[in-house]
Parts: structure tokens; sequence; C-alpha cells
């Protein structure tokens, strides 16, 4: 990590540069709304890289609830391959395929659903035990502030060319600031939380919200949605320029948070050895006095509160 | 080893009749959303048309905040004598413990609402236009939803430092369908301008899902150590 590190952010550095100078000056400007939109070369990039951390906290917390006990963890195993399997397979036949929105192709879908075994078995195989955990709560903090800055350049976006900073009722709008607060409420309870029972239930909070947001998009989708519809796999059509840059960005924006992920990851894993050491110390000299004829209590368990 | 159903009915009619014995947790709702409501009538005072659009919303909001005062007490109430670490070493199974805390909120917060509707009737002069029986699977579910959630937070939240605090944060994000559902759907019944047919859908969708996730996850959070 030590070398590798520095060349990363380097990297990472040069990319965000990159991406900055086409998004402003390489990118043409748009023929309605002028040079306002390039403000989505960061709104769509945080949005899509919120989302797929927002996942990969998904996926983590399912397997780390999952891998308490063996039947768990292999009923676990066994769901995700029969949802893969049905959803690359499904988007393709007929009957499914005229339910899907307009604009959206089975392929897309058959992907975007094909990710949650792909994920799955990633995280599992390089995050074991207790790295699940640590995994969740890395991906949940900077999963928030992209989403933050979803939620702030929205507006920003939407004050000159709709009129209005907000649309009350709109899918989109509705559903990633759902999805803030929840994310927010489980870093809120991971903070107020004793150490020993935290994870388990971050991780049942984080199923809840994954559960949560797409009902919300369920409960609003009739309502006439304000924002343009998505760029990929969608029916939107963009300039390939403009997309080009926007994937240099988005990119860019994954490096970044690929850094930052790192970088928590590796703080988090060094406060829980930290912990764990301090723990064993005071452990190690709970069992002296124990040795002694006058023993005070030893702690070997944390209390419930 | 006695039956699921009968472990549920036998810590229910306790909370039940704990309830009934102390009433704390009815009289400090109904206070609490009767201070609501009149807060609401002084701070809006709207006209009778006026009134129909709003009042779904408050009366949801009356109702929410005074479900989480009931909803703190579930579980507060046993950890007085360690009772909830008898629940956790006894053999009965977690989810009759669970189904009987959320039936008894649910009662207690029917209750509730039975007796504060009518208030709203007559502050904000309420006549409904729509077809008024459909508020009732309206309100089932709503509190379904609310309630069933509640109590799965609230066993959440008590382990956690500041207690009372963390149970909206954890609540009230989560219910944000559920409460979209009831006050779009009242307020639908109460103008009578749309049909409410969807959102009871989507109430019962939700309760359907969130009661399958609290029942396979009970078990996980109450032994969670």
């Amino acid at each position: 990590m030590k070398k590798a590190f520095p060349i990363l952010a380097v990297l990472t550095f040069i990319l965000l540069a990159y991406a900055f100078y086409q998004a402003m000056w390489v990118a043409p400007t748009d023929a309605l709304q002028g040079d306002v939109y390039r403000i989505i070369y960061y709104h769509v990039p945080s949005a899509w890289t919120a989302f797929l951390l927002f996942f990969i906290n998904f996926i983590a917390s399912v397997q780390y609830l999952a891998s308490a006990t063996p039947s768990g963890e292999r009923a676990a195993k066994w769901i995700v391959i029969v949802i893969g399997i049905i959803g690359a397979v499904a988007p393709f036949i007929p009957q499914v395929r005229q339910q899907l929105p307009a604009g959206l192709y089975p392929s897309s879908v058959a992907t975007t659903v094909l990710a949650i075994p792909v994920f799955y078995f990633l995280i599992g195989k390089y995050f074991p035990g207790q790295n699940l955990d640590v995994l969740a709560v890395t991906t949940a903090e900077v999963g928030v502030v992209f989403c933050t800055i979803v939620l702030i350049t929205g507006p920003i976006w939407a004050r000159p060319v709709w009129g209005i900073w907000w649309a009350p009722g709109d899918i989109r709008l509705t559903s990633t600031l759902v999805l803030w607060l929840i994310y927010v409420s489980y870093l809120v309870l991971r903070r107020f939380s004793d150490s020993a029972q935290t994870q388990k239930l971050a991780a049942v909070l984080a199923v809840f919200g994954a559960l949560d947001v797409p009902l919300v998009y369920f409960s609003i989708w009739f309502f006439r949605t304000q924002h343009p519809q998505p760029v990929i796999g969608g029916g939107g059509s963009m300039d390939p320029r403009m997309l080009n840059v926007l994937l240099i960005n988005w990119m860019a924006f994954l490096c970044f948070a690929f850094l930052i992920c790192w970088s928590r990851f590796a703080l988090e894993k060094m406060r829980r050895e930290v912990e764990e050491a301090e723990a064993l110390e005071s452990l190690a000299e709970g069992g002296e006095l124990a040795a002694q004829p006058s023993s005070a209590k030893i702690p070997l368990s944390r209390g419930t509160r | 080893m006695r039956s699921f159903w009968s472990i549920t009915l036998a810590t229910l009619a306790k909370d039940i009749r704990l309830e009934w014995r102390s009433k704390d947790a009815l009289n400090a709702m109904l206070f609490f959303s009767l201070l609501v409501v009149v807060i609401f009538v002084f701070s809006f005072d709207p006209l009778a048309e006026e009134s129909r659009h709003i009042v779904g919303g408050l009366v949801w909001v009356a109702f929410l905040f005074a479900a989480v005062v009931a909803l703190n007490q579930t579980w507060a109430r046993e950890l007085r004598n360690q009772v909830l670490d008898a629940y956790r070493v006894s053999p009965a199974p977690a989810n009759a413990l669970f189904l009987a805390k959320s039936v008894g909120n649910f009662l207690l917060v029917c209750l509730l609402e039975a007796l504060m509707a009518p208030l709203f009737l007559i502050f904000y002069n309420l006549r409904v236009l729509g077809p008024a029986w459909q508020l009732i699977p309206v309100a089932l579910l709503g509190t379904w939803a609310l309630v069933v959630n509640g109590t799965f937070f609230a066993a959440m939240s008590i382990r956690t430092r500041s207690r009372e605090l963390m149970l909206p944060l954890l609540l009230f994000p989560v219910s944000i369908p559920a409460v979209l559902g009831m006050v779009a759907g009242t307020t639908s019944i109460l103008t009578g301008e749309n049909p409410a047919h969807f959102y009871i859908v989507l109430l019962l969708t939700y309760d359907v899902v969130f009661t399958t996730a609290c029942l396979a996850l009970f078990q996980t959070v109450l032994q969670a150590e």
C-alpha cells in the first residue's frame, strides 16, 4: 500500500485535472441550456459513484449478516446465484420485455442484475470476516459524501434550467434524497452504538434501506418526472463528444472515490487494531490482578449497554 | 414447550394488562397529539376547502410523533429487572415476542387514532368528499407500517447510547414511502379528487415487505452481541 497509494494519488490528480479541462473547455456548449449544463459532468458521475458505493455497502451488509451462520451463508449464496440467473435471462423474454419502461434496454437490465452475484462473490472473496463490515462503513461514508455532491449540484443546475430549486414529488430527486437520509441515519446509528453490536445492527439497517428505495421509487413512479432521462442504457440521446467527456469524468471520479475508500478502509482497520490491542492490554492487566488473591472482577464480555 | 401463538398471546396479554393498569403510554400519546392538533389549528387556521388538502399531512404527522412515544416505551419497559436478557436466554421464539409487541403497539396506536380522529374533524370542520370507508384500510395498513418498523427499530435503538433520540432518526427515513402513501391516500379520499386504490396497494406492499424483513431479522437484532 505504501508505494502504490502515492502513485495512484498522483494518477488520480492528473486524471481529475484532465477531466476538468475536458468538461470546461473541450465539451461543446449545450444548444438549449448553454454553459450551465456543464455541471452534469460533476452531478452525474457523483451520482453513479454514490449509487455504486451504496450498492457495495448493501452487498457487504447482506454478506456480513449471512456469514453469521453456515446455513445462512449457503442460503444467501444460492439466492444470489438464482437472482443472477433469473436477472440475466428474464429481461429477454418477450412478456417481461414488454413490462420494461420505454427506453430501457433488456441488456442493460440484465447487466445491472448480473452485478449482484458478481459483486457478491468478489466482495466475499477479497473481504472476508470483519473486513466486510469495514468495507460497509467505508462505502457508506464515502457514498454519503458523493450523494451530498449530487444533492447540492442538482438544485444549482435546476434553478436556471427548470426555474425551481427542487421539484417535490419527482422520482429521482425524492429517491436520491431518501437514500441519502437512510445512509445518514446509518452513519448516526454507527456513531451512537456501542462497538460490540454496532456491526450487526448497522447491517440490518442497510438491508432495510435497500428494501426502502425501490418502494420510494414505486410510490412516486406515476408522477411525471422532470429529471432528464438516463444517459446510458436509457432512451436519452447525447452528443458523443459530450458522452465521451462524461465517461472521462466518471473514470476520474471513480479513481478518486477508490482512493478515498482505500485510505478510509486502511484507517478503519488501523483503528480497530488499536482498539483490539487496547482491549487485550486492559484484559492482561486485569489478568494480573486476578492472579492476586483479592481479585477484582474481569469484564470478560462487554455488557449489553 | 408452549406453542408460538400461545407465547405471543401471553406476551400480548401481559403488555395490555400493564398498559391498562398504568395507562402511561396512552395518556402521554393522547395529550401529545392533542397538543399537536391545537398547535396546528393556531398556526394554520385554514378554510374548509384548504383544510381538506392539508389535514392528511397534519393528522399523520401527529400520529407519527405520538406513536414514537409509545414505541420508545415498548422495550424500555423490558430493561427493568433484566427482562429482556431473560427473553434472550429463554427458548421462546424471538418472533413471538416481536409479534406480540407489534400487535400491542398496533392496538394502542389504533385506539389513539380512533379517539383523535373526531377531534380533527371538529377542529378543521371536515366533511369527507370521497368514499369515507376507504379511510379505514388506509389507517389500518398505515398504522401497521409505522408500528411494525417502529417496534423493530425501537429494539435496535435500545442498544444505542441515546435511546429515545435514536428511534425517530432510524424510523423516519425508512418510513417515508409509508408516510407518503398514508398522506396522499388520506388527502385523495378527503378531497375525492382521485381514487386511493393505488395508495392502499402501496401500503399493503410496504407492509408485506417490511413485516417479512422484520420477522427475518429480529432474531439477529435481539441476539446481537
